[in-house]
């Protein structure tokens, strides 16, 4: 096996040297690091990724290569991808590519072989940080240069880059057969296969998805559980929701800092009160922020499947998947309509907030893909919400 | 939900004795238990047979029973103390069961206690096969289809049905004979035949096979609120069809994606809430289709297990403290993670390392018993190793395991040989890795030994490294980076000399000239995500070592590794209690050692924790890294011991006896001088190189002689001769076990009791612990024989020169430290037979017997203080010997691994067997030892038939204790020889037919019943048979085996006969009570 020289170098100056795998190419983007022990695949074609260069702490990568029913969306959306150990066999029933032959094809470049733990640690301790990743420079220099000279995520409207330009609807014949079998075996609130599977039959309630980077397992489980969806680009207004005669709207997931999603927050304060909503990571905050709420920017984000979430309603712990960098301001709910229904208990920053009756959202991924399978109650609490939602008029405090 | 109120006392079951299947994890999770339960102000009781363990030690239970894990037992105890609540989930299969029985025969609910962790319903749901499958079945899981049988047309449907292969397995078999893998029709007709005739209600099981699938398990915690989380998944790299105990296993799992993960982990919970385990720990078994991905459900355990203690040391969660902590009333969210402080229990470990888990067999010390491995456990102990990559923490798994393997390479595998692969055995790997580096590919390999391919594709690195190294020529020619690249895929430096043809010494020297030295990180529970409080460190060859600098005194202790026989818990006991002790002592302690099951390995115990192999290599690097005032060996057993000299010889500092001075003492040829020059009186003994020398040496010292190699563990390859003839059998067939060293021939003392004396010595000062008798004599391995505090037949004299001899070998051999010395009484000669300037294993013994902690006070005196700063300290008493003024007697009993290796001969010997040991504590000595024979799980009956055939030599001891058995009311039965004697001296005895005197058949008019039969019948309750010989199929060898496998307590010798007839004699008579050890040693008067 021939080893190509690779680069990962930090704006601030740090320098990683390593074997590069995928594309033969220079990215820039920020760094991060996910704790999944699985789903790298998953995390590659999250939407939500998009401008990050994702370091894996997980050390064995690749071990199950890579099919087209895991993929989140059509594409990759990571800047470059970091490893400690690419696997050279991919062993899976499933797996129809290797993971560096699929890179490569999309042109994604990845270094393996160097420390993962120092450099996830670094990001622990200094923050989230620009970075360049390169497998044909060989120039540290210059690396740590496009690095520092690299757009940063704060004021970025990345939802815009990585939206769909066009309307299309999500149907039952599109749902993976992967998303039924993880639902049917999912906690005691998943309805039963059969039952399921008769609803897909029968979707009960028209909804608009707005994609500000959608993750496909959010619309196979919304499929999954009674609607029918349509997908609309993050540039909808509200005006045209509503000549659309959706019963309720749905705040995809995104990348990066919601506060320059300007024309999503101004879509959502005027859905808000007409139609019930539900958002999930972005979505969340964007609703948060059309409530009044404010958002910041977390030292070095929350990424991995393993973060304990209370819900008071259900007085109960999720085990949730999490991969955001941005967060709501727990302070500045207080002086909204809103209240806070989820928080995370490691840090106790705001995983869910709640207009009872008028919307809801949490911070974490209730779709996993990767992750638990412990908050699909979600999905079907929108149908209760939508169940019993009547218009009213929302206080904005601006 | 906060902490129970309505509790108060509670109490803890231990699993007893180590035996294969169950060894010290269960300490750890005691211990863990009992700290918990006492810190949150709970009083607890505890009862557990086996002294070597650390929950045991009087400090960590309000009341410490040393009783036998019977029903009988703890009942007297529940009588006695009245607790609220029996905790029976962190003591294994033992506290289960017992459990189980107290609450079945009503006795919880008649003493008003509560058991908690997990009821009685669920054990049941989880235990009973029958009632699993319909739990799991109505829970909506995949098992292994299956379907009952009554007929042999009905199995050949069923198995048509099911699809080829099938398992047979016959309804209410005990052990699970008759059942066997069928591929086709012919061979499914006999196996069924057979099965149905066997079961008692002729019904068999067919079962889809699952052999070859992958196998894994989650082990998961759930609490009050219904939170469950999985703290760790674990894939077994040998497939279904291998008891997982005997897996070599990797945390976390490695082939499964996501979506294959999260399924499993929702079947997981789903398991757990269908069984019903409230709070606690549960570990469940899957196996997976490699093709179609189906994935069954195997079995849960709901309870702690030795995974549990696996997945606790793979993640730093420490499962144990935790359960207990949710079976008085915590949720998950309202414990705080221990390791970062910061977060809560409530959440799933990220772990950013590979760990690998290979389990370790001694197969060497039952040569009769089948190496093949299946779904019956057959090793004794585990090491664990953390790399940051499968490779390298396979590595260093194998080189942790002391079978004197540097890393995974061995024997080379042809294309021939490919089926080997596909048998699972102790070597099975280390041949997948000799088939690859002869050429054959991972798809070849993974096809032959059905091992999936990503694993045989890590292996097939490891050997693609070992080729370019070869290819390189020299160290110097491969340079840094081929190095570390190879360092990285776990290789020793001892592997690389070996392969540069150069010493150890030059590559270590070579390697750390170009700054290639380790790099030690942290594990943590949250892989980095979050800053890390406990030092718990493993070492890879990467960029960042983690390991904060600290200018404290520190002291290194190394452990005890892999459990096996001759080396177990005892060892660990020590090194633990050396950390107590020296904590205490303001010293920072450092804690080296490889084995997952263990209270040393647990992160708390020390200031530091290194989980790394026990070799040179990885030891210096620690000694390096830290830079310890000094190293402590003498309390591991043989495994640090080993490293002394050379670690003294790189200059590392070792505290307490030299290594000069082990070496004095384990160099027969030293030690004997110095006896000599002492004047101790020893038995004659000389030294072999060869055949001819051996016979010279037993021709001048005489019949029969006691043969072994000159460094010896847990007597290995230790025998008695009785002439000539064996003597030079022996030598051809033993000779090369250590060739480096030669063959010990002494006289062997006949008739002789044999006496231990554990002593400390300060380098002034003699402290000896306990004056230990044993009950067999001389010839049985120490570690085998049952034996006694205090000495029952020693006089006072005798045990003066006992401790004046001791004193003198202490004193000559420069010993600070313990001392373990064996000696032979024969009428009024005390002989010293060896000397061990370190802990033995009867250390915890006696310091369980009377109240001193031995290995505190050897850690302290290694450590500079002396006997009289510890008596001011009050941690030795007054007085020279430990065992006077002590009011009761405490008998230890070894327990032997025989029913797990069908057809060995259960004869005591030289050679140590078995596995653990347990304490029976009574102010009467037969009640003690009755105490003792219970807790290893011998039933001496109070009433029926004895069965006695005795060697020539023994027949006219035998009298006696056979008509103190006609008295009390047993029926005797005896072979012709002995039953003539017996009648002559008046004893009544029936006779019974011998096996030899007839051919092999079942009974029937024309082979009359003969002793074998009546065993099997179960209508004998006691057999005495003392051997002929040893290893020849001879009718003692029937009589033994028979025993063992319809679990008939069988005593071997005349001592333990008479120990036996006064123990049957005390339960017959006595009031046999219980007493917490606590109340005991209050009453020792010095």
């Amino acid at each position: 096996m021939t080893r190509t020289p690779a680069i990962l170098a930090l704006e601030d100056g740090t320098t990683f040297r390593g074997e590069g795998f995928g594309a033969f190419a220079t990215v820039t983007g920020e760094a991060c690091f996910n704790t999944s022990m699985t789903g790298y695949q998953e995390v590659l074609t999250d939407p939500s990724y998009h401008g990050q260069i994702v370091a894996m702490t997980a050390t064995q990568i690749g071990n199950t290569g890579v099919n087209a029913a895991d993929d989140q969306s059509r594409r990759p959306w990571v800047a470059g991808f970091v490893v400690r150990d690419i696997s050279g066999i991919e062993s899976s029933w499933r797996s129809e590519n290797s993971l560096p032959r699929y890179l490569e094809g999309q042109g994604v470049p990845g270094i393996a072989e160097i420390d993962t733990r120092k450099l996830t640690r670094h990001l622990r301790d200094r923050g989230a940080m620009r970075a360049a990743l390169s497998t044909e420079i060989d120039d540290a220099d210059e690396l740590i240069d496009r690095a520092r000279t690299s757009r940063s995520m704060v004021g970025l409207d990345l939802a815009g880059e990585v939206t769909t330009t066009e309307a299309y609807g999500w149907t039952a014949e599109m749902v993976s057969e992967r998303a039924l079998s993880g639902f049917a075996a999912g906690a005691e609130t998943a309805p039963a296969t059969a039952a399921l599977l008769q609803r897909l039959e029968r979707p009960r309630r028209r909804i608009a998805a707005i994609d500000f980077g959608l993750k496909r397992n959010i619309l196979d489980l919304l499929v999954s559980s009674g609607f029918d969806v349509t997908v609309l680009p993050a540039t909808v207004t509200a005006d045209e929701i509503e000549s659309g005669d959706y019963e309720g709207v749905f705040l995809s997931n995104g990348p990066g800092d919601p506060e320059p999603v300007e024309y999503g927050i101004a879509t959502v304060r005027g859905v808000l009160g007409r139609l019930p909503v539900f958002g999930i990571c972005l979505g969340h905050q964007i609703l948060a922020l059309a409530l009044g709420c404010e958002t910041y920017k977390l030292p070095f984000g929350h990424r991995g499947g393993n973060h304990p979430v209370r819900c008071s309603a259900r007085d109960q712990i999720e085990i949730t998947c999490q991969n955001h960098g941005f967060a709501v301001d727990p302070g500045s709910i207080e002086k909204t309509t809103a209240h806070l229904t989820h928080v995370n208990l490691n840090d106790g920053t705001v995983e869910g907030i709640e207009v009872p009756g008028v919307a809801y959202s949490v911070q974490y991924h209730p779709e996993s893909g990767p992750g638990p399978h412990d908050s699909r109650y979600l999905f079907e609490s929108f149908g209760d919400l939508i169940e019993s939602f009547e218009p009213s008029q929302i206080e904005v405090s601006q | 939900m906060p902490r129970r109120d309505d509790l108060h006392k509670i109490l803890v079951i231990g699993s007893g004795p180590i035996v294969i299947g169950q060894a010290c994890e269960f300490d750890y999770s005691g211990v863990q238990a009992c700290k918990v339960l006492r810190a949150e102000g709970y009083s607890v009781a505890l009862v557990n047979s086996n002294p070597a363990t650390i929950m045991t030690d009087p400090e960590f239970a309000d009341a410490t029973y040393i009783e036998p894990i019977t029903a009988a037992y703890v009942t007297k105890v529940i009588e006695r103390e009245k607790p609220d609540a029996i905790l029976p989930t962190l003591g294994g299969q033992t506290a289960l069961n017992v459990a189980m029985e107290l609450a079945a025969s009503g006795v919880l609910e008649a003493n008003g206690v509560e058991m908690i962790g997990a009821g009685s319903e669920s054990i049941r749901r989880a235990e009973d096969r029958r009632l699993f499958k319909e739990t799991m079945t109505a829970a909506g899981l995949d098992l292994p289809r299956s379907s009952f049988a009554y007929s042999v047309d009905e199995a050949l449907a069923a198995a048509e049905a099911l699809g080829y292969p099938v398992v047979i397995r016959p309804s209410y078999v005990m052990g699970g004979g008759g059942s066997g893998v069928v591929t086709e029709p012919e061979a499914l007709k006999t196996i069924a035949a057979e099965g149905l005739r066997l079961s008692s209600i002729g019904e068999v099981l067919v079962e889809e096979s699952i052999s070859g699938w992958k196998e894994f398990e989650l082990e998961l915690m759930r609490d009050r609120n219904d939170n469950v989380v999985v703290v760790c998944s674990i894939e077994n790299v040998d497939p279904m069809g291998v008891h997982t105990g005997d897996s070599i296993t990797v945390a976390p799992a490695m082939t499964l994606t996501d979506v294959e993960y999260q399924g499993m982990r929702d079947d997981g919970a789903r398991v757990m809430r269908a069984i019903g385990v409230e709070t606690g720990g549960s570990n469940v078994q899957f196996a997976v289709h490699p093709e179609s991905g189906r994935r069954v459900v195997i079995e849960m355990n709901p309870r702690v297990s030795r995974s549990s203690a696996l997945a606790s040391k793979a993640t730093g969660f420490p499962i144990a403290k935790i359960a207990a902590k949710l079976a008085v009333g915590y949720s998950l969210d309202e414990i705080p993670n221990d390791i970062t402080h910061q977060t809560p229990a409530s959440f799933e470990p990220s772990i950013d390392y590979v760990v690998v888990k290979i389990p370790r067999w001694t197969f060497e010390k039952f040569p009769a018993a089948d190496p093949v491995l299946g779904t019956k456990m057959k090793s004794v102990g585990e090491a664990m190793a953390i790399g940051r990559t499968f490779a390298e923490a396979l590595q260093k798994g194998f080189r942790s395991l002391e079978r004197d393997w540097h890393g995974i390479a061995g024997d080379e595998v042809t294309e021939a040989e490919l089926g080997r692969l596909g048998i699972p055995t102790e070597g099975r790997l280390r041949a997948v890795y000799g088939a690859l580096f002869n050429g054959m590919s991972t798809a070849e390999v993974a096809r032959a030994s059905k091992i999936d391919p990503w694993f045989v594709e890590q292996i097939a690195r490891i050997a693609d490294m070992r080729k370019e190294l070869e290819a390189a020529g020299s160290l110097g020619d491969c340079g840094p980076d081929l190095i570390r690249r190879a360092k990285r895929l776990g290789f020793s430096d001892h592997e690389l000399s070996e392969v540069f043809k150069t010493s150890e010494d030059v590559v270590r020297a070579t390697r750390s000239g170009w700054g290639l030295v380790p790099t030690y990180k942290t594990v943590d529970t949250c892989a980095a995500e979050f800053v890390a409080e406990t030092p718990y460190h493993y070492s890879t060859y990467e960029d960042e070592d983690e390991v904060t600098d600290s200018t404290r005194d520190k002291v290194l202790i190394l452990g005890s590794g892999p459990n096996r026989i001759g080396q177990g818990i005892e060892f660990d006991y020590c090194c633990v209690h050396a950390a107590f002790a020296l904590r205490d002592a303001g010293f920072e302690t450092i804690m080296l050692n490889c084995n997952p099951e263990t209270v040393s390995t647990d992160y708390d115990t020390s200031d530091r924790l290194y989980f790394e192999p026990l070799t040179f290599e990885d030891v210096m690097n620690v000694v390096e890294r830290e830079r310890p005032a000094g190293v402590i060996v003498q309390l591991g057993g043989q495994t640090p011991l080993k490293l002394a000299t050379a670690l003294a010889r790189a200059g590392v500092p070792i505290f307490g006896t030299s290594p000069d001075a082990i070496d004095r003492a384990e160099d027969r040829e030293r030690f004997g001088a110095l006896l000599a020059d002492l004047r101790l009186p020893h038995p004659p003994n000389g030294i072999a190189r060869s055949v001819e020398e051996a016979r010279a040496v037993a021709r001048s010292i005489g019949f029969p002689c006691l043969v072994r190699p000159s460094y010896v563990l847990g007597g290995r390859a230790m025998e008695i001769v009785y002439e000539e003839d064996s003597l030079e059998r022996y030598m051809r067939t033993a000779a090369d076990v250590s060739p480096a060293h030669p063959v010990l021939v002494d006289r062997f003392l006949e008739g002789a009791t044999e006496v231990d004396c554990d002593a400390i010595f300060d380098g002034r000062e003699l402290y000896v612990g306990a004056v230990l008798e044993h009950i067999e004599e001389a010839g049985i391995h120490s570690g085998d024989s049952a034996c006694v505090v205090p000495p029952f037949s020693l006089g006072g004299d005798q045990v003066e020169t006992i401790a004046s001899y001791t004193e003198a070998i202490a004193s000559a051999l420069g010993v600070v430290g313990l001392i373990n010395i064996q000696f032979a009484v024969k009428g009024d000669e005390v002989s010293v037979i060896e000397a061990n300037p370190r802990a033995s294993r009867t250390v915890p013994f006696v310091s369980k017997a009377t109240g001193v902690p031995l290995a505190k006070v050897a850690a302290r005196v290694m450590a500079g203080a002396s006997l009289a700063d510890l008596r001011a300290e009050r941690m030795v008493p007054p007085g020279r010997i430990g065992h006077e003024g002590i009011p009761h007697t405490a008998v230890k009993e070894a327990v032997m691994p025989f029913e797990r290796f069908p057809g060995v001969d259960t004869v005591l010997g030289p050679e140590m067997r078995s596995t653990g040991e347990v304490m029976g504590i009574d102010p009467d000595f037969g009640l003690a030892f009755a105490k003792a024979e219970a807790g290893a799980g011998v039933r001496l009956p109070t009433k029926g038939t004895v069965f006695v055939s005795v060697a020539n030599r023994d027949k006219r001891s035998v009298i006696f204790p056979a008509k103190r058995l006609h008295d009390l009311g047993f029926d005797l039965l005896a072979t012709g020889g002995t039953a003539h004697v017996l009648e002559r001296a008046g004893v009544p005895v029936k006779i019974v037919g011998k096996v030899s005197d007839q051919a092999p058949a079942p009974p029937s008019p024309a082979r009359p019943i003969n002793v074998v039969d009546l065993i099997g019948e179960g209508a004998i309750d006691l057999v005495f048979n003392t051997p002929l010989g040893r290893g020849a199929r001879t009718d003692g060898y029937f009589i033994r085996t028979a025993s063992v496998e319809a679990g008939v307590p069988c005593v071997t010798t005349m001592a333990g006969m008479f120990a036996a007839v006064q123990a049957i004699e005390a339960l017959i008579c006595g009031d046999v009570g219980v007493r917490p050890l606590q109340a005991y040693l209050a009453e020792v008067r010095r």
